[in-house]
Formats: C-alpha cells, sequence, structure tokens
C-alpha cells in the first residue's frame, strides 16, 4: 500500500494541478488520467509501424522533431477495435522517463476530483481493463475510471 | 551566481584534472624501467599543475599528495641522481595517481573530497630522503650515498663554494631555532613543514617541536610557543641564519650554536653513522642547486644542455595547447542536433512536393551549392566529436601493470592504431569493454611464465590491441597469445546452464565460444579480484550494444584468444539507401550494401526446409524477405517483381528482397522511443524530408537471428 501512497504523492507539488484529472472516453465509459502527467493532446495522425511489438502498441510519430512511441488505449483495454474518426486523438503522456501518445476515442475535459470523492475500484477484477484502474472518482452522478498510469505501460 | 561561477569551475577543474592524470599514468607506465628527462620533467609539470589547480580549489589533500611527488620529481630533475629505485617511485607516483583520481571522483559525485593524503605525502617524502641519502636506505646503505656523491659533480655547474667544501670537512655543528610566524598568516604548520623540508638539503638529524607538524592541531602551540628546531649541519651560523631568515612570513627568528660536534660523528642518532658521514658532502650540491633553480637567468648560470632542451620542448607545447580549446560535450550534441535538423530541412525544402514538374535550372543549381556546404558543414561537425581511441588505449598499460604485479604474470601490451577515431559518444561505452576482455586475456588467457617455458613460448607474453578503419565501422582487436579457450568446458557449462538447445554435434566450435558473451557466464571455478563472477564479458556486451556494436572471438587452443569488437564510427549520421516496402520506408547503412539487383526466376531456388536461396554469378545466397520479417503487409511477394539486395556483415552475406530502392540519403540516425525494447534488426529511426519517420535497418540483427 505504501506503493501506491508514493505514487499519489509524485507530482503533486504544483498545487494547482492537484486533484486534476483530464477525462476521455473510449466506447460509453469515462477515464481519467491525472493532468500532471498530461503533457499536449494532438490530432490522430499518421503512425509508423514498428514490427515486433506487443499488438496494443500503434508504432511511433514524429512530434515537431521528436520521435514518440505510440499505445493504443483501446487495445490494451483488450476492446474490439473501432474505426479512427474525427473525435480520435493522441494524448501525450510524459511519465518518468517515458514520452507516449495514448490513443483514445475522444477527449471530454479537464475536471476537478477532490480525495475525498475517490472510492477504491471493486475489489473483484472480472474486468480485464479494471486491473489498469486504480481508483474510481465521483463527480455527481458521474462515474470517472482514473488511469494507473504505471500499470497500463509497465504491466506484461 | 557564486555558486554557479564554483560549479562551473569545478567541472573544469575536473575535466582538467582527469587529463592530467591521465597523461601522468601513461607516461609513468611508458617509463617504468628507466624514466629519461623529458619524462620526469612532464611529470613535474603535471604535478606542478595539479597542486596549482587544486590548491586554488581549496582542495589541500590533494595538493598536499601532488606537492610531494612534485618535490620528488624536482629533485630527480634537478640532481638526476642515479640510484632510483625506478619501480618503487612508479608506485608512489600511480598510488599518488589513484589518491587524486579517488578524490576526484567524490569531488564529481557532489562529496566532500576528505581523503587523508598525509600519509601517502609522508612516505613520498621519506622515498625522497632515501634518494637523497639522508634517511637510511633499507638493502645498500652504504652503496647508494656513493654513486650520489659521485654522480652529480659532472652534471653541475662547478661553481661549489670552496667556504662549503671546507666547512663540511671542517665538523659539525648543533644548532637549536626558534622561529615565530606572523600572525595572521595562517597555516602555520604547513608553513614549519616547509621550512622543515628546504632544511633537510642542508641540514641533518632534525627534530622539532611540536613533532606532527601536518597535524593541523599543532597550528595553536606553533602560534602561542613558535616553532623550536634543532638540527646538525655543516654550515657556518651566518649561512643558517640567512637561510632560516628568508621564510615567508618570518616574524622573529633565534638561532643558537647549540656545541660542535667531533668531525667523527659517534652520538647515538637514527641514522646510522656511515650514512652521516657521507651525507654531509652530498648535501652540498643542493645548496647550488636550490638556487639555481630559482633564478636560473638572473644568477647568470648557464643551463645545461638538457635544460635547454626540457624548456624549448616545454615552450612549444604550450603553444600548441593553446590552440585548442575544450567545449562542453553538450554544446557539440546541441550543434549535432541542429545539425542533423538543417539536414532534415534541407531535404524538405530541396524535394518540397510543391516544385515537381516545374523548371527551376537556377533554383536547382544554388540548391546544389547549398547541399554542398551543408555537407561541408556536417563534415566539420562530425569530425569535431570524433577523438583517438589513444586515451582509452593507453590507460589499458595501467591495467596490465596492475595485473601482471599482482598475478606474477609478464604481459607485454603492443598498441597499434591508436590514432584511429571514433565519436564521443561511443569512446564512453567502449572503455569498459576493452578493459574487460583485456583483463580476461591476462587472467585467463596468459599462462605463467613457468607454464609458458613448459610448453615453449616466450616467457614474455604478448597481447596486442589494435584499432583499425574497416568500412562505416571500427574494429578493435585484442590478441594474446595464451593457452585459448577451452571449448570443451564453456560447452559443458553452457550445458548446465541450459543455453544448449541443439543436438550437440550441431555446434560449431566458433559458436561455442560465443558463449562467453552470456550473462553469468564464467568458467573459472574461483572468483578472483579479477575476474569469476561471470559479468565481464556480460558487460561487454550490453555496452556493445549501446552504441550497435558486436563482439566476436576467435580462438585457437594453445595459441591464443583474438576478441574483435566491431564498432560503428558514428552514431548520428549515416549514410543510407532508402527502400520502399508497401509503403513504408526503411533505411539500409550503405556500408552495408554490396550491390542490388533483379533476381531472374531461373535462379532462384529452394531447399527442403523451405528456405529461399539465388544463384548470383556462381555463389549461392540466403534470401530473407524484408516483409515476411516484419510482418509487414501489402509488399510484392513475387522476387522477381521487387529488388534484392546484396548485404554484407563481416564475412557474411545475404540478398534482401525490399519492393524498390528510392535512392540514398544522408539518415540523422535517432534512438527508438525509450518505451519500446529492441527489436531484432532494427538499429534506429531516421525522419524523411516530409517528416515521415524511416526505420532503418541492423544488418548485422539479419545474421544472428
Amino acid at each position: 500500500m505504501a506503493e501506491v501512497k508514493d505514487l499519489f504523492e509524485e507530482n503533486e507539488t504544483d498545487d494547482t494541478m492537484k486533484d486534476q484529472y483530464l477525462t476521455f472516453t473510449i466506447d460509453e465509459e469515462e477515464y481519467g488520467i491525472k493532468i500532471a502527467y498530461v503533457k499536449e493532446i494532438i490530432n490522430m495522425c499518421a503512425i509508423t509501424k514498428v514490427p515486433e511489438m506487443p499488438n496494443y502498441v500503434e508504432g511511433i510519430i514524429n512530434l515537431r522533431g521528436e520521435l514518440i512511441g505510440v499505445l493504443d488505449v483501446r487495445k490494451r483495454f483488450g476492446k474490439p477495435f473501432k474505426e479512427h474518426d474525427t473525435d480520435t486523438c493522441i494524448i501525450v503522456v510524459v511519465y518518468n522517463e517515458y514520452i507516449l501518445g495514448f490513443v483514445v476515442d475522444a477527449v471530454q475535459e479537464t475536471t476537478i476530483i477532490p480525495e475525498a470523492q475517490i472510492a477504491p475500484p471493486p475489489s473483484a477484477k472480472l474486468n480485464f481493463s479494471n486491473q489498469f484502474i486504480r481508483n474510481i472518482g465521483k463527480v455527481g452522478d458521474d462515474v470517472t475510471l482514473l488511469l494507473d498510469i504505471e500499470k497500463f505501460l509497465l504491466q506484461e | 551566481m557564486t555558486d554557479f561561477d564554483r560549479e562551473s569551475m569545478l567541472e573544469m577543474f575536473i575535466f582538467e584534472m582527469s587529463q592530467l592524470v591521465d597523461q601522468l599514468e601513461s607516461t609513468i607506465v611508458q617509463s617504468e624501467s628507466e624514466y629519461n628527462m623529458d619524462q620526469i620533467n612532464e611529470i613535474f609539470r603535471i604535478m606542478h599543475t595539479i597542486k596549482g589547480s587544486s590548491a586554488m580549489m581549496m582542495f589541500d589533500n590533494i595538493a598536499g599528495v601532488s606537492h610531494s611527488i612534485e618535490d620528488l620529481f624536482y629533485y630527480l630533475r634537478e640532481e638526476q641522481p642515479q640510484n632510483v629505485d625506478f619501480k618503487t617511485l612508479s608506485d608512489h607516483v600511480l598510488s599518488g595517481a589513484d589518491f587524486v583520481k579517488g578524490e576526484l571522483s567524490k569531488i564529481q559525485g557532489g562529496q566532500k573530497a576528505d581523503g587523508d593524503g598525509t600519509d601517502l605525502a609522508k612516505t613520498i617524502e621519506i622515498f625522497l630522503k632515501q634518494i637523497k641519502g639522508i634517511a637510511p636506505v633499507d638493502d645498500t646503505p652504504t652503496e647508494s650515498p656513493t654513486t650520489v656523491s659521485g654522480e652529480p659533480t659532472p652534471e653541475m655547474p662547478v661553481s661549489v663554494e670552496p667556504i662549503n667544501q671546507a666547512q663540511a670537512t671542517g665538523g659539525l655543528t648543533r644548532y637549536k631555532a626558534k622561529i615565530h610566524f606572523d600572525e595572521g598568516c595562517e597555516m602555520e604548520n604547513i608553513r614549519a613543514y616547509t621550512l622543515v623540508h628546504n632544511l633537510q638539503d642542508i641540514a641533518a638529524d632534525i627534530t622539532h617541536i611540536p613533532e606532527d607538524v601536518i597535524d593541523e592541531e599543532t597550528i595553536p602551540l606553533i602560534r602561542k610557543d613558535g616553532f623550536i628546531l634543532e638540527f646538525t649541519s655543516a654550515k657556518d651560523y651566518d649561512f643558517l641564519y640567512d637561510h632560516l631568515a628568508s621564510t615567508v612570513y618570518l616574524r622573529e627568528l633565534k638561532l643558537e650554536r647549540e656545541g660542535a660536534i667531533a668531525t667523527e660523528p659517534t652520538e647515538s642518532t637514527a641514522n646510522a653513522p656511515v650514512v652521516e658521514d657521507i651525507a654531509a658532502p652530498v648535501q652540498e650540491t643542493p645548496i647550488v642547486a636550490t638556487p639555481a633553480a630559482v633564478g636560473n637567468s638572473a644568477q647568470g648560470q648557464p643551463l645545461t644542455a638538457q635544460e635547454a632542451a626540457a624548456q624549448e620542448i616545454q615552450k612549444s607545447k604550450s603553444s600548441a595547447q593553446s590552440s585548442m580549446i575544450s567545449v562542453n560535450v553538450n554544446k557539440l550534441d546541441t550543434l549535432l542536433n541542429l545539425m542533423g535538423e538543417l539536414v532534415i530541412s534541407e531535404a524538405m525544402v530541396t524535394q518540397n512536393s510543391e516544385l515537381e514538374g516545374l523548371q527551376l535550372d537556377s533554383f536547382h543549381k544554388e540548391t546544389r551549392h547549398l547541399q554542398g556546404i551543408i555537407s561541408n558543414l556536417q563534415q566539420t561537425v562530425m569530425s569535431m566529436r570524433m577523438v583517438p581511441l589513444s586515451a582509452t588505449f593507453f590507460r589499458m598499460h595501467r591495467i596490465v601493470r596492475d595485473m601482471c604485479r599482482q598475478l606474477d604474470k609478464d604481459v607485454q601490451l603492443d598498441i597499434v592504431g591508436e590514432e584511429t577515431e571514433v565519436d564521443k559518444t561511443i569512446i564512453e561505452h567502449i572503455g569498459d569493454p576493452i578493459m574487460h576482455i583485456i583483463r580476461n586475456s591476462i587472467d585467463h588467457g596468459v599462462e605463467s611464465p613457468s607454464e609458458r617455458r613448459n610448453v615453449g613460448k616466450p616467457t614474455k607474453a604478448r597481447v596486442l590491441l589494435e584499432a583499425k578503419n574497416a568500412g562505416g565501422d571500427v574494429l578493435i582487436i585484442i590478441k594474446d597469445d595464451g593457452r585459448g579457450i577451452n571449448t570443451e568446458k564453456v560447452f559443458k557449462k553452457a550445458k548446465e546452464n541450459g543455453l544448449v538447445n541443439r543436438p550437440d554435434n550441431e555446434y560449431t566450435e566458433k559458436e561455442i565460444q560465443q558463449f562467453i558473451f552470456l550473462p553469468g557466464f564464467s568458467t573459472n571455478d574461483q572468483v578472483t579480484a579479477f575476474s569469476g563472477r561471470g559479468v565481464g564479458m556480460d558487460v561487454v556486451n550490453s555496452n556493445l550494444e549501446i552504441v550497435n556494436g558486436t563482439a566476436l572471438v576467435d580462438s585457437v587452443p594453445g595459441e591464443g584468444t583474438t576478441f574483435t569488437l566491431k564498432i560503428p564510427l558514428t552514431l548520428s549520421i549515416i549514410d543510407g539507401m532508402s527502400v520502399l516496402v508497401a509503403n513504408s520506408q526503411y533505411t539500409i547503412p550503405i556500408a552495408h550494401i554490396i550491390k542490388s539487383f533483379k533476381a531472374q526466376p531461373e535462379s532462384l531456388f529452394m531447399d527442403p526446409n523451405g528456405n529461399e536461396m539465388i544463384t548470383e554469378r556462381g555463389e549461392i545466397f540466403n534470401i530473407v524477405r524484408l516483409h515476411e520479417y516484419f510482418n509487414i503487409e501489402g509488399a510484392k511477394t513475387d522476387i522477381c517483381d521487387g529488388t534484392l539486395i546484396m548485404l554484407e556483415d563481416g564475412d557474411q552475406v545475404v540478398c534482401l528482397l525490399v519492393d524498390d530502392l528510392i535512392g540514398q540519403r544522408q539518415a540523422v540516425v535517432k534512438p527508438m522511443p525509450k518505451y519500446f525494447r529492441k527489436v531484432h534488426g532494427l538499429s534506429g529511426c531516421t525522419l524523411l524530408g516530409n517528416g515521415d519517420i524511416s526505420l532503418i535497418i541492423d544488418v548485422a540483427g539479419f545474421f544472428d537471428k
């Protein structure tokens, strides 16, 4: 548990970013990612495939001269393929030494979810995508699944 | 602000120091058995610089040690004594170098340089005394001083004052001196120490209160009670008084004659009577030498030819140095990155799609001019980053020397082609691999001298360290004439570790030998100080992987082992051939391409396992389909439709099937994003003129799989 707590403390030195999340959708579900990790949001662009990579690794893109690996969140969650459309975009995330793009169905908004309104996920891990969810935030009637970036990136 | 200043000064300091220490080591190791005048001068200069810089940066411990070595070499330079044990001398200087290195790495790591160098400084001090013949020399106390007294005379200008001569034979007198330093002059203990030190040239049997002046705690004592000295000297009172009075920051000096000592020194001093007796006349030479060195020209003494030559060398060296500047590598990296951007944007402009189909004669002429300038610029930028391997290579002398001493082996390291240049970033990664291989060669490969004699080899083993250019690569060859790799033992070990996954008889000697590069692989049953943990060869591989290099081993039992490291000349910009597969572009380093050609249907055939092959000019080659290898959809599948590119890596050749050739271009190599694990057959990526990404093919990867 201590480790999880540490992760929470990280990147929260800047008070303005505390409790802020960027929300995006995959199908009907809403997910949240800590705003401190988000560098920028870009439109879908041509992705160069790289051989021998796990299926959820889309390839690399050229972001103003910098080469960035791109992951497909949908595939990582094991959800069925959906055609990219005008809403599809890439969230560029900085986590430790990694800079990566996350392909999502659509980006919603930035929202504040106070710590008090964050609950642990149900203990039963029935859904595959559950394992990348650290907590569940509630704002009014809306429920946002908060992404565990470390597991999302590094778990085999 | 001041912090920042110190920071950048510190960086400069560390950089300079490590360069000097490296230089020092290589000088010493080169001249271990015998020092010539140039080398003594060189070491003296280096130590002098180290002392000066470290004192300026207030690293007193470094300054202390370097000061004592400087003194030692000052004496060697001025006196050229013949009784010096150069082996011990080298040991002392090398341990001094080690001390400085240790402190430097502390400073670099942000720690305090708190190492205590006083013991070392003292040891060196004692050694100097031994050479001078003041302290008893352990083994042959009678012999050495005679040689000293005999030798310097022809070298030195014959200006020994007759009074001294007379006095020296006249008799020794015991003196007592009490010295007070100026208030607030600081470092009283060091001053006292210097005083004693200066006195050593003209006096013997020195005792002083407080005794341990190196200890800073004596400072208050010296301030309060003064520094009390007792010594025996052959000089007259006035000379000694003047000598002591010349001390800087001297406030008060009392010199008393304690009483004359008979010509035959009989009192029970620590020194052996024999030594002391002869020591007296010996001590004269420094008296002449000291002022001569301080104000050479002022005293109007003619320089000896050697001294003049040394000064000449010093002059020419300093003028050579002034045409060099050291630049922070980060700036060069930035420059290189900008260069890369420039190459890309040049392509974006000159190959802009909006220009297609237009009649632009003058434009194309100008762009060719521009391209010429840019490629010149690029070469210059690249050459700025190129560093000769000599520093890395010469460092190995030290390792070989240390190991030989500890393992009782006799090895000569021959270095060839050290002037070969490679990129700075690469140099950083190949020092360790070379070191590990050399360690292995000496520890495992080279036999002990007696064993060598038994098998009829010369007792002195040879290790060859060679660098040479080969196409776009640099080859580093490390060859020993030891016992070679025991393939049976290696294979047995490989089996134990579960590394063998084919029938035994399918492994060739060469394949078995490559096992030694795997992590944790060691056939040594015992872990020694140098090897046996199975780490070394793994370090070789992992370091080489970073720079896209490869390592090969070739061993003949009883005759020796040859390691060949193949590293690219540069990591940053390569000459590449762009090829098309389906709708993606790939870049192949030109250095690996032999030729490209269209296949004729009749030259193609297939073995029973389904491996495709082609005969070309009477030779048979394997075919690798790039689209199959990388699982690319939509590529041409008929070999005759596409283009075959013949690739070589070392002595291996393969034909690669691609859809089409696009053309030659300069590719700025960018590493794959960090998140991606290493892909077999890819070494990085590069940006195309239109901003698209092209993957760079690692030709060696095709042969590994």
